[in-house]
């Protein structure tokens, strides 16, 4: 590296993030990359040799971002997600230490609307089955393929209706599907009904979409009851989080029947998901990739720099997260 | 009723066969083990035939039938029916519009989101238990695609309401411009293919619309379009497809339908931007129970001298 790299605004990354990697030269031309995962060292050695004097963070939506961490980073004032979701950094910890945290906001939310409804539309039509079906061969020696389940007129839930949720009922509409949901708050300016808690939102819907992310009270809040509520011919599709769910009680109700089917983009041990669901032909898979579009990547690209290009000039960041 | 031949010409639904079973004397055409023969012994019985997407009233069937008065077709699709032959012998015929037109829709939407989020292909890979965290493979946008339809009907429109959801600016492709419609006309499939990122075929089929999907619309719609078909098989030249999807000329495809069902292009098999399914747009349970009871409704309808419920002809 020549000289002028010395004059980059230096940044730790922390992952590292799939957009990194994708645009990493490009990161390299404008900042001065520092790169644990390259390191022999343990992180925390690492980090303090290194990243004494660092002031900004990019880290991935699944990195741990724990006071621990944090501990050993004791400049920084910035720290970049990749994601949307939250739940990996210490918040709390960032807010006593002035550590300003900017996110990917709403940019995702078209992109993960999108896989949910897709998803939902494979469990109830057999898509992926059918698909498998065709490409086995075996169309020709069993004329008729089992019939799916219609769309139009099913009640769904959507749990968390922030920015992803309105997406998701925003197609579902075009559907003709009945939308109502189960939010922290109640949302004034939508017509749709709202629940108080999420069984009593299961108990009268057909499919459950879980948009919201995952806190404390979101934790395992779809349970065995909830999904008895759901009932026979209910279908979960979750592209929040892997923990939203109990994973175990999932796979139970699968199995005996309690639920038709579900559509799942996170679990809660990723990349493992309960390997129960590989046999079942009425759940479709996907491995956490709701943004992972070449539009989103781009796109996250332009974001980050932007948040990272008003830091070090100091101005005003473009997707801070806000307070609650 | 039950005096009432009724001509079933393949298996379709179990209701409707039940049905008609109990409310007429049914005779299931693909148990005969001599068809010439079944006909000689028992043609002057039969005053209905009930046909689908597979099996239909040819013009040699319809004339082995003197006693042919309805074709109550288990579809909406008209295009294994001979028209002009029944139309000549004052055979009336009917379909099954409008009950199956959103499950149609939905599924094109479903396919679209299967091809550019590559949805088999990600629940192939988890399946395999070959998931790596930071393995990934980026796949494509569908929000605000250019949508192209063939045929702005029923199903067409649905299609189209539907890819407003997802903001995809929609144009279309139509015999004749149509008046009430805010979408952007293409006066050739060509024309259409060239500006769209995706190109759904949801128009009926007729001569007219044979391979209306051919080289010349594939090489426009090119290396990153997408062609979904929910309409028939021969609206597309398959041995075209198929060469330009193998050798990546074509972005991906998804197809419920091919030129000789149930057989389909084996060179499709392997390709991950293919999704296929096996004619299943209609195929939900309350939809096929609601296109039987249309199927059983018109021929009630015509045997009572009563309207008919969706006359064709």
């Amino acid at each position: 590296m020549g000289s002028g790299a010395e004059q980059l605004p230096e940044i730790i990354v922390l992952g590292p993030p799939a957009v990194f990697e994708i645009y990493d030269e490009q990161f390299s031309s404008r900042f001065r990359i520092l790169r644990p995962w390259e390191s022999e060292e343990p992180l925390p050695h690492f980090l303090a040799s290194r990243a004494h004097t660092t002031l900004a963070a990019l880290c991935s939506g699944g990195y741990p971002l724990s006071a621990a961490v944090l501990a050993n980073l004791p400049s920084l004032r910035l720290v970049v997600t990749t994601s949307a979701g939250l739940d990996h950094i210490d918040l709390t910890e960032c807010r006593r230490r002035g550590i300003a945290v900017a996110y990917a906001g709403n940019f995702f939310s078209a992109d993960v609307a999108d896989l949910a409804v897709g998803l939902l539309v494979d469990v109830l039509r057999k898509m992926t089955a059918g698909n498998r079906f065709v490409k086995n061969g075996l169309w020709p020696h069993k004329p008729h393929f089992p019939l799916g389940f219609k769309l139009g007129g099913k009640r769904v839930g959507i749990v968390g209706l922030g920015s992803i949720g309105l997406e998701v009922a925003k197609r579902l509409e075009a559907f003709g599907c009945a939308i109502s949901y189960h939010s922290r708050k109640e949302k004034p300016f939508v017509s749709y009904t709202s629940y108080p808690d999420i069984h009593e939102l299961a108990s009268n819907c057909d499919v459950l979409v879980l948009c919201c992310s995952l806190t404390e009270q979101t934790h395992q809040m779809v349970n065995r009851e909830v999904m008895l509520a759901l009932g026979k011919d209910g279908v979960i599709v979750n592209i929040s989080r892997g923990a939203v769910i109990d994973e175990k009680e999932l796979v139970s109700c699968l199995l005996q029947g309690e639920i038709a089917g579900a559509g799942l983009d996170v679990f809660e041990h990723e990349p493992r998901p309960s390997p129960e669901l590989y046999q079942l032909d009425n759940v479709v898979l996907s491995p956490h990739t709701a943004v992972l579009t070449e539009e989103s990547m781009e796109g996250l690209y332009q974001l980050i720099c932007g948040n990272l290009d008003a830091f070090f000039t100091d101005k005003p960041l473009l997707s801070q997260v806000p307070d609650e | 009723m039950d005096a009432i031949g009724v001509l079933m010409l393949c298996p379709m639904n179990n209701y409707l066969e039940q049905e008609l079973d109990k409310r007429f004397n049914l005779f299931r055409y693909w148990t005969q083990p001599n068809q010439t023969e079944f006909l000689a012994q028992h043609a002057d019985s039969i005053r209905a035939v009930v046909g689908n997407s597979t099996a239909g009233a040819s013009a040699d069937l319809i004339d082995a039938l003197p006693k042919l008065e309805i074709v109550s077709n288990f579809s909406v699709g008209l295009d294994k029916i001979d028209l002009t032959r029944c139309k000549e012998k004052g055979v009336r015929v009917t379909n099954t519009p409008d009950v199956l037109t959103d499950d149609v829709a939905d599924l094109a939407i479903g396919l679209m989101l299967a091809v550019l989020r590559r949805i088999c292909q990600c629940d192939k890979y988890v399946r395999s238990g070959a998931w790596k965290l930071g393995d990934f493979r980026l796949t494509t946008k569908f929000s605000g695609k250019r949508v192209g339809i063939i045929g702005l009907g029923r199903i067409g429109l649905a299609v189209a309401e539907r890819a407003e959801a997802f903001d995809c600016p929609v144009s279309y492709y139509s015999r004749s411009k149509k008046a009430d419609t805010n979408y952007t006309y293409y006066g050739s499939v060509a024309e259409l293919a060239s500006n769209s990122d995706v190109l759904v075929v949801a128009c009926a089929l007729t001569p007219e619309t044979t391979h209306v999907v051919n080289r010349e619309v594939l090489d426009a719609l090119g290396p990153k379009g997408v062609l979904i078909n929910i309409g028939r098989g021969p609206h597309v030249d398959e041995a075209e497809l198929v060469s330009a999807l193998v050798e990546g000329r074509l972005g991906g495809a998804g197809l419920d339908v091919f030129e000789k069902e149930p057989q389909v292009p084996e060179e499709l098999f392997g390709l991950e931007n293919v999704v296929l399914l096996p004619h299943v747009a209609s195929g939900t349970e309350e939809t096929r129970i609601a296109m039987a009871d249309l199927v059983l409704g018109n021929l009630e309808a015509h045997f009572s001298s009563k309207a008919l419920l969706t006359p064709v002809v």
